[in-house]
């Protein structure tokens, strides 16, 4: 029953093959005997996910279920869940209940998915491997030894190893699209405004953006469909109508044409990863795309621009945390100010203060202009350079990461390094386009992703390339060693 | 050693709407702490804020009036900074871009002088909560009702030279905002409250010395009173040999003085930078022309007409177009005396005006309406009661016992018009005060007062004055 | 750009966070590393390039001035650390 997509489960239940309750607790199960190993989930939510089966099953009977009435998921825990613990991985978080639902979690509530539990995740989402989490990193379920990558790496592990059929997580600077890669599953960053930033925890404003993580990109279109739309609560909210992501997978690919940015295909990448995407690039080529070289000049300076902007903004997001109307608040405060240092000191992990104190930095009195504003200068630069590569060609495809799943600890001691390891994801999201991260083959036994960049609002034909790579390949089907 | 004084204000006016500047929380003021604080002003993890259209629409009123341009373009920032009325850790303002570019007032000064004050900007932004320091077992507690009350800024240049002139702009600008509506100016509750930036130089020089910011003054009179010790506090320092240094500061009205606000001046180190969270604030020129097409007529054109048409002083026009209230019920009392302006004048800003300072009431809630005060002059009008009994009948309608007609009949206030009962009392009076009479008659003409007050004691007052002086200089000739 | 521990310190302050006296090394060492790696920026013309905020072109929506929110307090207040009479206490503030 694990092994299949959304897709299938959602015919399977329309079918009566299968009730959404023994779906849940199919998974629960699961939950329960392999992820111990993992550590991909912080909460599990099993009477709630029950709770939610049951009325599935019975608005079926009533005739009133949608597309995904009944398939149980999981939620990155940066979204906010009423009544249940929202912790966004940080100390503190760790007493937080949110009284209210962020507005991803309202629509997957409408579209009757039962919710098993709340995804580990880096804290606060900042971070590449999972390794800043206050509740324990997460093990990449290919190899417990290595990272599953992050910050959403709890939604992908879990994802990867049949836990959950898809998962909700968030793509600042890669964050679904990198631990997407690295575990060998599907994941998808939407245009920015596409999905509603209301109730989920911000990062970086500017470039935060929720999406779906699922084993193929057909999965990533049924969950966007739920998960897209207009929020009047979210000023960054996209007003367009509605739209089925899925209208395009099966559209032909002839003609197509591809850019490949000389810049994403330098020093640095591993061989194994290059060997892995000119393979998919020969895929391509069969079924009729064309490739065009393309340049996007600013794109190496995109990782010292986002360590800027993100930083900034989340220096200034992550001021609430006060320890005075939610959240931890140090014992005994001497006085006001002792409450903010010890609340915040006790409350962040060290990455966490590390970029609060960047951010602070850069936007100081006498710092602003050459490092914030200096940055955003560059952003547009590097926006351009995608605008007039769109000009040339329909999709880019790159590399989604340079390296294959590396090990746990390797890059900890290292910040600058650790950063480097979304080096082909963060230009996406400094410029707001749509991308997406899909299983390409293995090296060394481990996923390899590859990343489709789209134009603005194109998400429907990313979905149809990667959906037509998903027809002709196999790689999204294979599951690691003792999850399968 | 000649002083000059350079003040520049900064005054925060809480806009009149009925919700929140970026949430759908209430602005009612009174409410229960924490009760009008949703998730929006509490600054919960993921909340973010959405603009509400009136107060761009209040802005932008505003911006007209004092012949500001109005940006096609501006921007929220995030000013950064850790206060427990500042749920957020950072306050939604307006810093490189304002909705509301450079403007001016003319203030006048009581000998009648006229001047010119710039206005910087106009932005907007969100207003704070409230501590309250009342003890909790050693601790202060935080009420976020007000946090997220939109305010609009209204910078003026440092162009006042005296309290007095401070006082005027403030006064000016208060007038304003309660013309247009966008804000109820009520200073008790703290919808208008201003800071006051002051420092001193030599005269003759032109480079502004350093300044002292007094924080958050809520009365003209606080403000007259705290840039007066302000200006005494730095001139003394400068004579002393000392440097005054910059910072905020705060009066206390029980003592008179200013003092340091230490607490608020370490590390300010704001941090502004665009809130990613909103958008750029784009005005068209189409909601522009809506807004101007709205605006009601302002207090200098309302002066000048006042002038123009009901031949008024320009003191008296001033008075009376100090609020747009005052003006309205001057012009409705003027409208029921066809013709009498000038009457209508003296009893709005003397009686009137004097019986409402008494009982320190609004002129919106004074117990005697425009119409009844119409009603009241013209009985003086058509001779039905004197001036001074006028008086009487106004205080007893203002305690309540009905209207002018009501007064004068229960009362038996009806002027006395009949010729031969005042001729009457006088040959009365004559008989009765004949030395007087002897003395009158022999030259000592200062006794006419004497007969005309024996004739209106006799009458109860109620004798038509002028009447009783042309029949006293017959019978008495 | 070298920060040293001093600076570190003063950050901290800022951004009001208890850095530890032995963590500051190595704060100073990782923060340096960042500053330097972001300085990259200072080789690329920026002239005459509008600064972006924001990934799309796009205005501020607007809404309708009503009244939408209910009193929540009790629910709010929940899992607030400390409160009494409807207030979120705090350190005494001295003004």
């Amino acid at each position: 029953m694990h092994d299949k997509t959304i897709a299938e489960l959602a015919t399977a239940l329309r079918g009566g093959e299968v009730s959404s309750v023994e779906l849940t607790e199919h998974y629960l199960r699961r939950i329960e005997s392999l992820d111990g190993c993992l550590n991909s989930l912080i909460t599990v939510t099993a009477e709630q996910a029950l709770e939610t089966a049951r009325a599935a099953d019975d608005a079926r009977v009533r005739g009133e279920a949608g597309p995904l009435t009944g398939v149980p998921i999981v939620h990155k825990d940066i979204f906010c869940t009423q009544g249940v613990r929202t912790s966004c991985a940080s100390r503190m978080l760790d007493n937080f209940i949110s009284p209210y639902d962020a507005g991803v979690v309202e629509r997957f509530k409408a579209a009757g998915c039962p919710v098993l539990g709340k995804t580990n995740m880096d804290e606060f989402a900042m971070g590449s491997s999972n390794e800043t989490s206050f509740y324990g990193p997460v093990n990449n379920p290919w190899d417990t030894e290595r990272v599953p990558g992050g910050s959403s790496g709890g939604s992908a592990a879990a994802v990867a190893a049949r836990l959950a059929p898809g998962a909700t997580g968030t793509d600042t600077g890669g964050s679904i699209r990198q631990p997407a890669a690295l575990t060998g599953i599907t994941g998808l960053k939407p245009t920015y405004g596409r999905v509603s930033r209301w109730g989920m925890i911000a990062f970086a404003s500017s470039l935060d953006q929720g999406g779906p993580m699922a084993r193929t990109a057909e999965d990533c279109g049924l969950m966007l469909n739920v998960m897209a739309g207009f929020d009047a609560r979210d000023s960054t909210s996209l007003e367009r109508p509605a739209e089925d992501f899925n209208a395009c997978l099966n559209s032909t690919l002839r003609g197509l044409k591809i850019g490949l940015p000389r810049e994403f295909f330098g020093e640095g990448m591993d061989p194994g990863v290059a060997r892995v995407i000119n393979e998919a690039i020969d895929f391509y080529r069969k079924l009729g795309a064309e490739f065009v070289d393309v340049d996007l000049p600013h794109s190496g300076l995109s990782v010292p621009v986002y360590y800027v902007v993100a930083p900034a903004e989340c220096s200034s997001n992550l001021a609430r945390f006060d320890g005075v109307r939610y959240g931890h608040r140090c014992e005994a405060p001497k006085d006001l100010m002792d409450l903010y240092m010890r609340s915040r000191g006790e409350g962040f992990g060290a990455e966490v203060q590390r970029r609060i104190m960047v951010g602070t930095y850069a936007l100081s009195a006498g710092y602003f202009d050459a490092y914030y504003l200096k940055a955003q200068k560059i952003r547009r630069l590097i926006a351009d350079d995608f605008r007039n590569a769109f000009e040339q060609v329909d999709v880019i495809l790159a590399p989604a990461t340079p390296t294959t799943a590396f090990r746990l600890g390797e890059k900890t001691a290292d910040p600058v390094t650790m950063y480097l390891s979304d080096i082909y994801t963060i230009a996406v999201n400094l410029a707001g386009l749509p991308a997406m991260s899909l299983p390409a083959g293995f090296a060394e036994g481990l996923p390899v992703g590859m990343q489709l960049i789209g134009n603005y609002f194109d998400e429907a034909r990313l979905l149809g390339v990667a959906h037509q790579y998903q027809m002709g390949t196999e790689w999204h089907q294979m599951a690691p060693a003792g999850f399968e | 050693m000649e002083w000059e004084t350079v003040i520049g204000l900064e005054i925060h006016a809480q806009l009149s709407t009925k919700s929140k500047i970026f949430s759908g929380a209430s602005t009612a003021y009174g409410a229960e702490p924490n009760t009008q604080a949703c998730a929006v002003d509490l600054g919960l993890p993921g909340v973010l804020p959405v603009l509400n259209r009136e107060v761009v629409r209040m802005a932008a009123k505003f911006g007209l009036a004092i012949g500001a341009p109005i940006a096609p373009r501006s921007i929220f920032a995030r000013k950064n900074y850790f206060y427990p009325d500042l749920p957020k850790g950072y306050q939604i303002s307006q810093y490189e871009l304002p909705v509301v570019g450079r403007g001016q007032v003319e203030i006048e000064l009581e000998d009648g002088a006229t001047r010119t004050i710039g206005v910087t900007r106009a932005h907007l932004e969100e207003d704070a909560g409230k501590s309250l320091h009342e003890d909790y077992h050693g601790m202060t507690g935080v009420d976020l009702n007000r946090a997220g009350t939109p305010l609009l800024e209204i910078v003026s240049e440092p162009d006042m030279r005296c309290a007095r002139e401070a006082v005027a702009y403030m006064k000016k600008i208060h007038a304003l905002v309660r013309y247009l509506e966008i804000c109820d100016g009520n200073m008790q509750e703290g919808s208008f409250r201003c800071d006051a930036n002051v420092s001193i130089r030599r005269k003759g020089t032109d480079k502004l010395g350093t300044r002292a910011e007094i924080k958050n003054l809520n009365s003209f009179r606080f403000l007259e009173r705290a840039i007066n010790y302000e200006v005494e506090r730095q001139i003394d320092i400068l004579e002393g040999g000392g440097a005054v240094v910059q910072e905020t500061r705060l009066f206390d009205p029980d003592k008179g003085e200013t003092r340091s606000m230490r607490s608020k001046e370490e590390a300010n180190d704001y941090r502004y930078f665009p809130d990613p969270d909103l958008l750029p604030l784009d005005i068209q020129a189409d909601f522009i022309e809506q807004v101007r097409a709205s605006l009601p007529e302002l207090p200098d054109e309302k002066k000048h007409r006042f002038m123009n048409e009901y031949g008024l002083s320009a003191y008296d026009a001033g008075v009376l177009t100090a609020s747009r209230e005052m003006a309205e019920y001057f012009e409705q009392v003027a409208a029921a005396l066809s013709g009498q302006a000038k009457l209508a004048a003296n009893w709005v800003m003397g009686e009137l005006t004097g019986a409402l300072n008494r009982e320190n009431r609004e002129i919106g809630n004074s117990p005697v309406s425009a119409k009844a005060l119409g009603g009241l002059l013209l009985r003086i009008q058509d001779n039905t009661i004197s001036g001074k009994i006028a008086k009487e009948v106004f205080e007893a309608m203002w305690a309540g016992e009905g209207d002018a007609d009501q007064v004068i009949e229960r009362k038996g206030l009806k002027q006395i018009t009949d010729t031969g009962a005042i001729e009457q009392v006088i040959d009365q009076v004559i008989a009765e005060n004949p030395s007087q009479l002897e003395q009158y008659r022999s030259g000592k003409d200062k006794l006419f007062g004497f007969f005309v007050g024996q004739v209106m004691k006799r009458t109860g007052g109620k004798a038509n004055p002028a009447q009783v002086n042309e029949l006293l200089k017959q019978k008495l000739s | 750009m070298s920060l040293s521990q001093e600076q570190v310190k003063k950050i901290a302050y800022l951004a009001r966070l208890n850095v530890q006296e032995e963590d500051l090394g190595i704060y100073a060492r990782t923060l340096s590393d960042i500053l330097d790696f972001v300085e990259q920026m200072d080789g690329v013309d920026t002239e005459g390039v509008e600064p972006m905020a924001h990934p799309l072109e796009l205005s501020q929506r607007l809404r309708s001035d009503a009244p939408t929110e209910s009193d929540q307090r009790a629910h709010f207040q929940r899992i607030a650390p400390a409160v009494e009479d409807g207030l979120y206490l705090v350190p005494k503030v001295i003004e």
